[in-house]
């Protein structure tokens, strides 16, 4: 077993990062059955994930992605980035729009594509770690506000 | 029914253990497209010096939810479920949660802002071992639309 502060092969190394840096960016394609998935996995089964009808009773403009699944799915490029996805010590982010998913079901096109982008956004020698600032749209608009993941790393 | 101001700075002591399973950690992150092997093979997990399956950093969203359901089926609460928002969500890990841990949420109801006819509510959870060992803390602000919000 490699020792806790040797990086494994690939994984980035505080000093050599600069603030600014983009880290990756990638699309996640989001269909019906993924909604109801997280439904399943995280236990928030509240319909206006999965019911259109019920979402539009309730003003919604039809069926929208969870808030967490949306924070929870972004959040892999940057464990992708770090090679181990217990580095990251610290995650926020604000909710700002939904994201509306079609039913297309049966058919190849994604009901909503939610975009990603990571750019280092702060560095702290002292604690070892750098801030990840992430950047997610749907439909050209953000739909997190100060999505932020502080991630630990080896100098 | 409105919101009990209250609320504010009431806890509810930590409830039932939350057993964290291999298979739950794979099926969370199979559901937020996670695709790390430490989430799913053990041997890559303990190559990164873990004792077993990372969870994915969201992960502790279950027995946050599972807290904040006290607070939500509280009947002195006055929170009508189907008008709640989730505004924002913090994530702070005293260490990664692996499978095999037995967790507890204690929930602390921080603020609580009228706002209209409804109200913001930050709640916090401090996830601990049962043991004690300190593991996640995580904040979360919900919005409870009023009538006409």
């Amino acid at each position: 077993m490699p020792a806790l502060n040797q990086p494994a092969l690939n994984q980035p190394v505080l000093n050599e990062l600069e603030k600014g840096q983009e880290i990756g960016r990638r699309v996640i394609d989001v269909n019906r059955v993924d909604l109801v998935k997280y439904a399943g996995a995280s236990g928030d089964f509240n319909p206006i994930h999965w019911n259109e009808a019920f979402a539009t009773s309730v003003e919604l403009p039809g069926v929208i992605a969870h808030g967490m699944f949306t924070m929870g799915s972004a959040v892999q490029l940057v464990t992708d980035w770090a090679g181990d996805p217990g580095a990251v010590v610290d995650y926020q982010t604000r909710f700002t729009k939904p994201v509306l998913v079609q039913d297309t079901t049966g058919t190849e096109e994604p009901g909503a594509q939610v975009e990603v982008a990571g750019v280092v956004g702060a560095l702290d020698e002292e604690a070892g770690t750098a801030r990840i600032d992430l950047t997610v749209t749907f439909d050209g608009q953000r739909v997190l506000m100060k999505a932020q993941a502080v991630v630990k790393l080896s100098a | 029914m409105s919101i009990n101001p209250d609320l504010q700075g009431r806890s509810y002591p930590a409830a039932e253990v939350y057993e964290v399973g291999r298979e739950k950690v794979r099926e969370f992150a199979r559901a937020v497209k996670a695709t790390h092997p430490a989430h799913f093979d053990v041997e890559a997990a303990q190559a990164l010096g873990h004792a077993d399956l990372v969870a994915p950093p969201t992960f502790a969203i279950i027995v946050a939810q599972r807290a904040d359901a006290q607070l939500i089926e509280d009947p002195e609460s006055g929170i009508d479920f189907s008008r709640v928002v989730h505004a924002d969500q913090r994530f702070t890990h005293h260490r990664p949660i692996v499978a095999g841990d037995r967790l507890v949420a204690e929930l602390h109801v921080d603020t609580v802002r009228g706002m209209g006819g409804g109200a913001m509510i930050t709640t916090r959870s401090e996830i601990t071992t049962v043991d004690g060992e300190k593991v996640a803390t995580t904040t979360s602000s919900i919005l409870v639309r009023g009538e006409g919000q």
